[in-house]
């Protein structure tokens, strides 16, 4: 191994049914820096991080660690802890019922006569962290400390297990900037003992203040490893979203007539959620399909959830075509002509072990009331006109939508939302995990769908989509809403500026 | 500022309530039945007395419920005990030390059993131990559907040895030195109770109990073995429901069909009560103690007022329960609230 | 060979099978099991003993299924529940006596009291279970225990009799029609509920709830309602299910009034193919589900099992099917023969 090496992956490949999820993949880490891993939705980083620690098999390549001679193989993050990886995440894994002293050394703890020496094992505890710069009361439970800090005392416990290398999966996504701070802090004096740690995050401007160096992955493939200070943000973000168009039909509308805005109808004053989205001002013309872009994690789902009262805005108002609506519930934003095709389809889309035509026609029925049943006539025809239009394969309208394929099962859920007739459509990430064929299809749907006058508000990740389907953009970055794309803005170049903000 | 804090923390706030409720219940009976002598030295003891199986039990349904599990079988399961018990000393003839092993090894394949249903099988455990407790009570039923009294002179000596304690006596009208007392079965129990708390605090197993009722998750990423530590829990569970059923027997000498019922409920609600939460992960075996107290002192009310039926003892036990959930229901979502 | 497996993937191949394995070992038992009189000009025979006996687990089963479908919980309060509703009918009808041979209130306000309490009931249960999210069995624990004792304060633990004729047609007969009148009232509680999930939406809502809370939300449901709502009618039921009882026994016994029917109705619902984890349901299984439990009834005191040694076996039948729905347990079958498949091949490449 090179000298001052402390990891390396070679040609690292992996597949699931279907997709190539890492394909030849390079990785390596050096003693005392911090590395970015970096990469759209799909790119493979967590797969990468998962092979590394031993949560999934990998096929070929193999993984070496400093000090072991032969290539390691890690089936369990136990083993792979052994080996001298540990991981923290972002939902910190510690018990948050027991103290401080006994998350760091639970399942190690130091013993005196057959019994737990709690003497020793708070000294120590403290002796820890106080060399870390935490400093904080070993006896208490940690659930009486805020995130920040758990996240620490999560890498104080892994770090004190096996120091080579550390993994860090979004730690900062639920921190504020003053904790961040701290996080950094103590990263870099880690670095300074010759951890190597390994930094995943969506938030560019984290990457710019701690990193050494970046590696950038995607579509399962590296596209390469840079220096910090080689790489400018515009740069950076080009190469994680993938310049080179895809040869999908070009399916814009003619952009040279400048159509007269509709009338607003929805209008956000100040809306936001304390944790995810900070206060933003929008409004919503019928007939435009509205994009929010951003990386991931920007607070672009945020945003949607908060109109949709997915998650229930907790300041400002929001007014439906300029009456003010109070949305408790998402039945209330349904009523008043909403509907919310959500990011995570099988956690909250799909209703796994319900058929084709109940998923269908769920949402209509819940508008309707319980004691107003659609027909089976109804329920049947409105299944297979949606089947019929959104070209959905599927044996049987009564098939259970477990059984069909991903792209189908969003085609299902966003025939769902057509039924309700809404006039605003929120499409989360509509065509990820979806073939390409479908994708175009969905595109071609939006624009119809504006065409008849629908208001549509489009997220997703891959800016070629956007920018065919979007008349508008809003742009996001770290939890809030940064600034807005008009049409004639709307090329590659700018709205990657827009997303990459200030710096380089 | 830091001890402020320690102060609030909703836990123990929950089993200082607990402990003032006590109190302020024992010194209620005190002014109320100050005539029939609740305040004597003996009526406090006979708390412990008349207690001691549940304190034991309590103790275990303690252990299983900070896992986040529950054991709803122990009431037949000391049924099942009293009558087998009963059945090998009377009918089969056996010793009473024999007997008492036998017993207490029942008890051990019992939790085995349930709890290699719950860890291995994963099947909830409500659903486990409902079975458990419907099969401890027909088993009860097949072994004698008479009741059996005890006559086994060794079982009955242990039963009525009395040990007098050399103080908190008085002097009756005859001029004669009464002195308190408590049976042997109350030492077994607290005996068992501190080597309890000493396991929960200070051993690897006690600490993984917590762990597990306070993330499963992350018990398990940080490398415990969740599955035998439930397993073992649920064993020790079903021993200590043997050993309380045992000292409850050495009070009742006699093993029938209809015994304990119910006693469940006061396992349950002793350890509620005594600040053990029902979603895991935090408890204390002398919270439950306090628990088996106040339903011991309920008891004593109702005894003491003589017209009241035995019932409204399980009535008010079931509404002290169900207050106490409310309370931790309130204490949780308030500690959710605060997190964001 | 097709044939057979298009039979036995049918959802109701497993219940009915189960019933009809039960009714073979019935026969065997009881060689007469089928055969039918006319006593009294009511029919009578063990087959009848079972449909009319039946006919508490049966409504028993009805509510508990909702409620294990939308809340992956079960309801063990049910039971007493069903001593709680007799005790106050009976009470009531009784006027606060320990016998009557005539009504001294009105029957039929007594009945909707009973009812009212037990929906109450209920209400109590759902408001635990959905709006402060306590585990299921715990909320239910409650009633379940402090439920008789509440039975007893209200008969001021006596038996209320009540002897006159017509407070016990409920659980006999009605002079001039030869069935029993509960296995009419099962048929009425059965097609009911099935009209209400078939005309209402509310069975779609039950299972979406069950399946995925977060999309039920998603697409505007409110579970918190429907939970309770599911908990409410399994109190109705339970409150049907003790009028019949409290009938056949013209009184209201708080000691023996729905005795272990909890585990019953749970069987029943487990026996009828459903999962204790919620979601997706069949009625129509649970009522099969319920009959076969009461086929093993019959059938155990036919070989002169007792009635308290019966849970004995009915647990034992619980372990079983839980267990067999564990999909632990078929990881560690596919385990043992991917040992055993590993170690042949291994033999046969040594050969």
């Amino acid at each position: 191994m090179e000298q001052g090496v402390v990891l390396t992956m070679r040609h690292i490949s992996k597949n699931f049914p279907g997709v190539k999820a890492l394909q030849d993949v390079d990785f390596t880490l050096r003693k005392g820096e911090i590395h970015a891993l970096m990469g759209e939705n799909g790119a493979g980083k967590s797969t990468l991080i998962k092979v590394l620690t031993g949560v999934e098999e990998f096929e070929t390549g193999e993984i070496r660690i400093d000090g072991k001679n032969t290539a390691i193989i890690n089936r369990s993050p136990q083993e792979a802890q052994m080996n001298g990886i540990s991981t923290v995440y972002q939902e910190v894994n510690l018990c948050p019922n027991l103290s401080v002293a006994e998350n760091l050394y639970i399942g190690r703890e130091p013993m005196r006569a057959g019994m737990i020496d709690w003497r020793t094992m708070n000294k120590k505890s403290r002796e820890l962290l106080e060399s870390l710069d935490i400093h904080i009361d070993v006896t208490m439970a940690v659930e009486n400390y805020s995130i920040a800090i758990q996240q620490m005392l999560a890498i104080a416990r892994a770090v004190d297990m096996s120091a080579k290398v550390l993994i860090l999966d979004e730690p900062t996504s639920s921190l504020d900037d003053g904790e961040v701070e701290k996080l950094f802090r103590l990263m870099n004096k880690l670095k300074a003992q010759g951890v190597g740690i390994i930094f995943v995050t969506h938030f560019l401007e984290q990457v710019y203040a701690v990193c050494d160096r970046i590696t950038v992955l995607r579509n399962g493939t590296l596209v390469g490893e840079y220096k910090v200070e080689e790489l400018p943000r515009v740069q950076l973000v080009a190469k994680m979203m993938g310049k080179d168009f895809d040869d999908l039909a070009a399916i814009k509308k003619e952009s040279s007539e400048q159509k007269a805005r509709g009338e607003v109808v929805i209008s956000a004053k100040g809306l936001g959620h304390k944790g995810t989205i900070k206060p933003f001002n929008l409004d919503i013309h019928k007939g435009e399909v509205i994009g929010l872009t951003g990386l991931l994690g920007s607070g672009r789902s945020e945003l949607a959830r908060s109109i949709y009262g997915a998650d229930k805005a907790d300041s400002g108002e929001l007014f439906v075509k300029g009456k003010k609506l109070l949305v408790g519930a998402p039945l209330d934003a349904m009523m008043a002509g909403m509907a919310y095709l959500p990011e995570n389809r099988k956690e909250e889309g799909i209703i796994a072990d319900l058929s084709v035509r109940e998923n269908i026609i769920i949402a209509l029925q819940a508008k309707r009331g319980m004691f107003h049943l659609l027909s089976r006539k109804e329920q049947e025809e409105f299944t297979d006109k949606y089947i019929d239009i959104l070209q959905i394969k599927t044996a049987d309208r009564e098939t259970p939508i477990k059984q069909l394929s991903g792209g189908n099962q969003q085609k299902v859920i966003l025939g769902r939302w057509l039924l309700t007739n809404p006039d605003f459509l929120i499409l989360d990430e509509p065509t990820r995990g979806i073939d390409i064929g479908t994708k175009t299809e969905i595109q071609k749907l939006v624009l119809q769908l504006s065409e008849q006058g629908m208001a549509v508000m489009f997220i997703s990740s891959e800016i070629e989509e956007m920018i065919r389907t979007c008349s508008r953009m809003a742009v996001l970055r770290d939890g809030m809403k940064v600034g807005e794309l008009e049409e004639s803005e709307l090329y590659q170049d700018s709205i990657m500026k827009a997303i990459a903000g200030g710096g380089n | 500022m830091k001890k402020d804090r320690r102060k609030l923390d909703g836990n123990s706030f929950l089993l200082l309530i607990t402990i003032a409720l006590f109190v302020v219940m024992y010194i209620v009976g005190v002014i109320l039945f100050k005539d029939q002598g609740f305040a004597k030295t003996q009526n406090f003891l006979n708390l412990f007395i008349s207690n001691a199986g549940l304190i034991v039990i309590a103790a275990g349904m303690t252990i299983v419920m900070i896992t986040g599990g529950i054991d709803i079988s122990v009431g037949s399961v000391v049924a099942m005990v009293c009558m087998i018990l009963a059945w090998c000393m009377e009918k089969a003839g056996w010793g009473a030390i024999p007997s008492a092993i036998f017993v207490l090894t029942i008890g051990l394949v019992f939790g085995l059993v349930q709890g290699w249903l719950v860890a291995y099988l994963n099947i909830q455990p409500f659903i486990v131990t409902l079975a458990g407790m419907f099969f401890a009570r027909g088993m009860t039923a097949v072994i004698s559907k008479e009741m059996i009294s005890i006559k086994n002179e060794m079982f009955l000596s242990w039963a009525q040895c009395k040990i007098h304690l050399p103080f908190g006596g008085y002097v009756n009208k005859k001029g004669k030195l009464i002195e308190p007392y408590i049976y042997p079965s109350v030492i077994i129990a607290l005996v068992i109770l501190v080597a309890i708390f000493i396991l929960l605090k200070y051993t690897k197993f006690g600490r993984s109990i917590y762990a597990i009722g306070g993330n499963e998750q992350s018990a398990l990423m940080m490398g415990l073995n969740v599955k035998k530590t439930k397993l073992k829990a649920y064993i020790l569970e079903g021993f200590l429901a043997s050993v309380g059923g045992f000292l409850f027997c050495l009070n009742t000498c006699s093993g029938f069909v209809e015994q304990a019922k119910g006693f469940e409920m006061d396992a349950i609600a002793s350890a509620v009560i005594g600040g053990t939460l029902l979603t895991g992960g935090v408890g204390n075996v002398f919270g439950s103690l306090f628990g088996v107290l106040i339903k011991g002192t309920i008891e004593a009310f109702i005894t003491f007022q003589g017209t009241l039926s035995s019932w409204w003892t399980r009535i008010t036990i079931a509404a002290m329960l169900c207050f106490f959930i409310v309370l931790q229901s309130i204490f949780a979502s308030a500690k959710e609230k605060n997190k964001k | 060979m097709e044939k057979i497996k298009k039979l036995t993937s049918k959802r109701l191949f497993m219940p009915v099978f189960c019933l009809i394995i039960m009714l073979i070992a019935a026969v065997i038992a009881s060689p007469d099991f089928f055969k039918i009189d006319i006593q009294n000009g009511v029919l009578y025979g063990r087959i009848i003993d079972v449909i009319n006996r039946g006919s508490e687990v049966v409504i028993l089963a009805i509510g508990m299924t909702l409620v294990v479908a939308a809340s992956a919980g079960t309801d063990i309060s049910v039971g007493a529940v069903m001593a709680v509703v007799a005790a106050v009918t009976c009470s009531f009808i009784a006027g606060g006596q320990q016998s009557v041979n005539e009504y001294i209130n009105n029957p039929l306000l007594g009945i909707l009291l009973g009812i009212l309490v037990g929906v109450l009931c209920g209400c109590f249960n759902g408001f635990l279970v959905a709006k402060l999210h306590i585990q299921p069995m715990v909320a239910t624990l409650i009633l379940f225990t402090a439920g008789r004792g509440i039975a007893q304060l209200l008969t001021n633990g006596q038996i209320t009799y009540i002897r006159v004729d017509s407070f016990k047609m409920l659980g006999a007969s009605i002079p001039g029609i030869p069935i029993p009148t509960s296995i009419f009232v099962t048929v009425i509680m059965v097609a009911v509920t099935m009209l209400l999930l078939k005309k209402t939406a509310l069975g779609m809502y039950v299972e979406a709830v069950g399946i995925n809370s977060r999309a039920s939300r998603l697409v505007g449901l409110k579970s918190a309602k429907i939970i309770f709502l599911v908990y409410a009618f399994c109190g109705f039921c339970a409150s049907i299910a003790g009028l019949i009882n409290s009938s056949r026994i013209y009184s209201a016994d708080a000691n023996n009034i729905g005795l272990n029917l909890e585990l019953d109705a749970i069987l029943a619902v487990a026996l009828g193919g459903n999962s204790l984890g919620g979601g997706k349901f069949s009625l129509i299984g649970s009522v099969i589900g319920a009959y076969t439990i009461q086929t093993l009834t019959t059938t155990l005191y036919a070989v002169s099992v007792s009635s308290d040694q019966i849970p004995v076996y009915k647990a034992i039948v619980v372990v079983i099917i839980v267990s067999l729905q564990s999909p632990e347990l078929r990881k560690m079958f596919r385990r043992l023969k991917g040992k055993g498949a590993a170690q042949a091949s291994s033999g046969k490449g040594a050969a």
